[in-house]
């Protein structure tokens, strides 16, 4: 039986090399995942930052009056509009409307796969991080200005750091749902793992092979992924000691 | 405008729900270099409103506050330059959980002075060994006591090297066993000829350290004046009433 299984093994990935397949998906999940990730970030920190500082500030910015307040109302406003549209279609769709329609010159499926993982996962991180902002005392801010830092810089040097540790384990899920995500990049013709284990069991008539390998896989990348962030939230609690 | 006076005040008003509950009603007010005010009232008399109108935590609906000759309340005017002249000192500490005693203290005059961090540090020891806390450099707020947490919020506000603190409730959320601990620092400061606003509960301070004690009661300031005369014989019947009924 056991012998059987390690025959079957060799056959389905080691037979024309068939491994390398499963390495090239695995290094393409990587890839998209990683750099959703930092484009999603991005994108969530400046969402959260002028979402929650037009509603913190709008009553004191229209009595200060100024052009600022509209531009921060426009701004908000596009925010919302673009929160609304990304949660509120699959991001499978997403990804063919960006590879199809919009980037059709673009045909590299790993770029493309980037760009709408990343858009997509922004729009969840900035309501993490906008939760993470709402949570922080307001006389942090206080104490912040007080000091004589500008807006910008009472959020770079003083809420952000707050709001990522408060935010970590929340958006430790949401890089997991992303890196599971990222399983649909088939779709637009990228061989990521997914995509891999597929093509292996459909040239080699095993499916239970390839796919409990492909599982495997995300499987150890998540548990990783939640140690290293263990770790991470460990070192940042020193201050609660 | 005379060169004693730090912080001008004309006319300011405060107004929430479009001119429905009036904070600040009017206040006129002149506050001199070296000098210690003291704002005493009710809960609910505008006194913290007033203050942190002082340096535009609070946007006033109506009025003028010149700082140092700038009318600061003027839209064209960076108020993050003048707010670095002006330390405040919060009932709740308000210290970043997420830097140590050392980092609380050095990240604005870093950031903001431009100084270096060896200058920044070596300032900032000098000033906790003033206020007796040099061995906490390296601890987290989260390890102090609230007294200690205060004293610390005092020197931060302090490493700007500011013109005027602003205290609001410095010790309303203490212990009391914690109170003449940060009373003592203030009154050191105080004799160091520290120009000071205070709001505050703590009538015995306000006697002992006070220039001058401003009464206020429904966003006005009712009456004013140095401590003896506001103590001993006020002549506001609420701020009779105000006094009979806080224990001095």
């Amino acid at each position: 039986m056991l012998l059987s299984v390690i025959e079957s093994f060799k056959f389905v990935f080691f037979e024309d090399n068939r491994y390398q397949k499963l390495i090239e998906g695995f290094c393409n999940t990587l890839k998209i995942t990683a750099g959703a990730l930092l484009i999603g970030v991005i994108i969530g920190i400046i969402i959260a930052a002028v979402r929650t500082s037009y509603d913190k500030n709008k009553e004191s910015m229209q009595l200060r009056g100024g052009i600022g307040y509209h531009i921060l109302r426009a701004v908000d406003a596009v925010c919302r509009l673009y929160l609304t549209v990304i949660r509120g279609t699959p991001v499978v769709v997403q990804l063919m409307i960006l590879y199809f329609v919009v980037f059709i010159s673009i045909k590299n499926g790993v770029v493309v796969g980037i760009l709408a993982f990343g858009i997509n996962s922004g729009a969840y991180v900035a309501e993490i991080f906008r939760a993470g902002i709402m949570s922080i005392d307001h006389g942090q801010f206080e104490a912040g200005r007080s000091l004589g830092f500008n807006y910008f810089r009472t959020m770079q040097k003083i809420i952000i750091p707050q709001m990522f540790k408060a935010t970590l384990p929340t958006l430790c899920n949401e890089f997991i749902a992303l890196l599971k995500e990222t399983s649909v990049a088939g779709y637009v013709g990228v061989i990521d793992l997914t995509k891999a284990g597929n093509i292996i069991a459909g040239r080699t008539f095993n499916y239970f092979i390839p796919l409990f390998t492909v599982a495997a896989i995300y499987l150890a990348i998540v548990m990783l992924l939640t140690f290293l962030v263990g770790k991470l939230e460990r070192r940042l609690r020193k201050s609660e000691r | 405008m005379n060169g004693n006076v730090l912080i001008k005040v004309e006319g300011l008003k405060k107004h929430y729900n479009s001119g429905e509950v009036k904070a600040l009603d009017g206040i006129d007010c002149e506050i001199k270099k070296g000098e210690v005010v003291v704002v005493i009232g009710p809960s609910g008399s505008g006194k913290s409103t007033f203050l942190r109108s002082l340096n535009l935590l609070e946007i006033p609906s109506e009025g003028h506050i010149y700082f140092e000759g700038v009318d600061i309340t003027d839209k064209k005017v960076n108020i993050n330059v003048h707010r670095q002249k002006m330390g405040m000192v919060f009932q709740h500490f308000n210290l970043f959980p997420n830097m140590t005693v050392l980092g609380n203290m050095t990240a604005a005059p870093i950031t903001l002075l431009g100084k270096s961090r060896e200058e920044a540090e070596k300032n900032a020891l000098e000033l906790l060994a003033r206020v007796g806390l040099a061995d906490r450099a390296n601890a987290y707020p989260s390890q102090l006591s609230g007294g200690q947490k205060q004293r610390v919020a005092i020197v931060r506000s302090l490493a700007m090297n500011p013109d005027v603190m602003l205290f609001d409730e410095p010790t309303s959320a203490l212990d009391p066993e914690m109170v003449g601990e940060v009373l003592d620092v203030m009154k050191e400061l105080a004799r160091e000829g520290m120009t000071m606003v205070v709001v505050t509960h703590e009538m015995g301070f306000a006697k002992e350290v006070g220039s001058r004690v401003i009464f206020m009661d429904e966003g006005r300031i009712l009456e004013q004046g140095t401590p003896e005369k506001i103590f001993t014989s006020p002549e506001n019947p609420r701020l009779k009433d105000f006094l009979s009924k806080v224990l001095i």
